[in-house]
């Protein structure tokens, strides 16, 4: 096994340089999610403006594939409608689902097809949907809201 | 006369396994569950092939030599313990023997020693594994009793200077690991069973950790109650042990209910076996109390001493190793006095779980997480921690290799940037 395919060089450089990795002071809503198999946390502020995602940050704690995950899908959401955040979303899902048959739509997900090796690894797919399914959560609670 | 432990990995099928491409095995994560060797599964199999029926039950052959085969692994797992047949429950877990007690007590009425009231205390310790915490959470909610724990000092070892005032007169339950699962610690019983029997408390022996691992006797210990797990002995899954004194076990109501634990039953009401039978309802796991007699045979023939002293050989090699190695922080006593072959580490700027991966690439099998002890961790200061434990058939040369593995895993993961 190669265990680059994993940590692929830009996982290991969002894991040392998180984007987006600082609360910010307003926001819709906050959620906090834990992996309970191994304590790794995250806790995500979304805040949407004139339907687009207008700030999305977090702070955690994790190994390098859980908080490069949530750096990196940060990045691709932020300015992004709730609605093609969730085509991203519901692609990453299928790519983690994917057993490594799959190699990923670079268009949709860009960076975060770096993520393919992961769903080799059945242990760690938790750890790369931690910050993406916190994401899930907050823009499902701003909706509600909104209603 | 120190193990042959070459001799010993043939009887272990699953050690001579690639994993990850062809990598050799190296299994470290004993703590968890150990492997097992042929003549478990030998005696596990041949229950099913030649005498299986249900025991305790019917006058036919086969269910006669399945009660003989069952009270058979009764016996060895009371001579492994040093206790009397009588004294042995076989439940299915260690999980389910501390459940058993904490309900037990639960249904304790007013008039028996068990009975637990509000305003009562259960003690436990902060390095215990949450199969010997929530129970007890549990108990205390249901029961109005308080729950307060010794905490650990800096070298992860029993703090014991407020002993006095923690076990006090209100305590009815101390229940404590003999070896933390996440430190290696071996806890010393002598002064926290005096404190607790002075003051009229039971004392509850998790030995999940260490009844594999070095001679046990319940004696000796003057303990009241001991529970460990079938699987970390070599043993199968689904058997575990509880071990009482013979005047306790008789007062402690039962736990579960159903078949073979009865005396007597009407519509209405019924009476209860004599312990241990009472703690015992249903068809016993028969097969897996085999295996588990099997195992300890296993254990008993290399011997506990040779067992403890080599897993300790191993201890001081990795803490050893591990101390030339910059910046790494051992969780636990950094020497082999009083603990046992679990050692818990961090890796400066590497996630556990990163670590676990790099060296699983190579074939090595450790433990990373909480270790079912969150609140032990919090203790430390740590969210997770990685763990390496040793048995009877590790060698010195996988410990070489787990030192060179965290090595490289720091090239691997200084690499970018």
């Amino acid at each position: 096994m190669n265990l680059d395919n994993l940590y692929q060089e830009v996982i290991l450089d969002h894991y040392k340089n998180p984007e987006n990795k600082k609360l910010s002071v307003e926001k819709d809503v906050q959620v906090h999610h834990l992996n309970p198999s191994c304590g790794d946390e995250v806790t995500l502020n979304l805040t949407l403006e004139s339907g687009r995602i207008s700030n999305i940050s977090w702070e955690g704690n994790g190994c390098s594939i859980s908080m490069a995950s949530t750096s990196i899908m940060s990045t691709l959401l932020l300015g992004k409608s709730p609605d093609d955040a969730k085509k991203i979303l519901d692609s990453f899902m299928e790519l983690m689902q994917s057993k490594g048959s799959a190699k990923g739509d670079e268009l949709l997900l860009e960076d975060a097809v770096a993520f393919a090796g992961v769903s080799k690894y059945p242990a760690r797919i938790k750890c790369a949907l931690l910050g993406w399914m916190a994401y899930k959560d907050a823009s499902l609670q701003v909706e509600a809201k909104s209603k | 006369m120190s193990l042959d432990v070459g001799l010993i990995r043939k009887d272990f099928p699953i050690l001579g396994r690639t994993v990850r491409d062809g990598k050799r095995l190296i299994y470290l994560d004993n703590g968890a569950t150990s492997q097992k060797p042929q003549q478990v599964l030998d005696a596990e199999m041949n229950f099913y092939l030649m005498h299986n029926a249900a025991a305790h039950r019917g006058a036919h052959q086969l269910a006669e030599e399945a009660t003989e085969a069952f009270e058979n692994a009764r016996a060895t797992v009371a001579r492994f313990l040093g206790a009397a047949d009588e004294e042995i429950v076989i439940t299915k877990s260690a999980t389910e023997s501390l459940n058993l007690l904490a309900y037990s007590m639960g249904n304790a009425p007013s008039n028996n020693r068990f009975h637990i009231a509000p305003g009562d205390r259960i003690v436990v310790t902060e390095m215990e594994h949450h199969a010997n915490l929530i129970p007890w959470q549990e108990l205390a909610k249901r029961t109005g009793a308080e729950l307060v724990w010794l905490s650990i000092d800096s070298e992860g070892r029993l703090d014991l200077s407020k002993l006095d005032t923690v076990i006090n007169g209100k305590t009815r339950v101390v229940s404590l690991t003999h070896q933390s699962n996440v430190l290696g610690t071996i806890n010393p019983l002598d002064k926290i069973v005096a404190r607790a029997h002075e003051v009229g408390s039971v004392v509850i022996l998790d030995a999940c950790q260490s009844a594999p691992h070095m001679r046990i006797n319940v004696k000796e210990l003057g303990i009241d109650f001991l529970t460990f797990s079938g699987h970390k002995a070599l043993g199968p899954t689904g058997v575990g042990v509880l071990w009482g004194k013979s005047d306790l076990l008789e007062e402690l109501p039962p736990f579960l209910f159903g078949g073979s634990m009865i005396d007597t039953v009407t519509m209405l009401d019924s009476t209860w076996a004599p312990a241990p039978r009472k703690f015992e309802a249903g068809v016993p796991n028969m097969a897996q109390a085999v295996g588990l007699q099997a195992g300890l045979e296993y254990l008993e023939k290399v011997g506990m001493e040779k067992i403890h002293a080599h897993e300790l050989n191993l201890t001081q090699q990795f803490i050893q190793g591990l101390s030339k190695i910059e910046g790494i922080e051992i969780f636990g006593p950094t020497t082999t006095e009083s603990r046992g072959g679990v050692v818990s580490f961090a890796v400066p700027d590497i996630h556990p779980h990163d670590l676990g991966q790099f060296l699983d690439n190579q074939g090595i099998a450790v433990r990373t997480g909480h270790h079912c002890a969150w609140p032990l961790n919090k203790a430390l200061g740590v969210q997770s921690t990685t763990r390496a434990s040793f048995y009877l058939y590790n060698e010195a040369h996988e410990i070489d290799s787990l030192l060179d593995g965290i090595q490289q895993a720091q090239e691997y993961f200084g690499r970018s940037r």
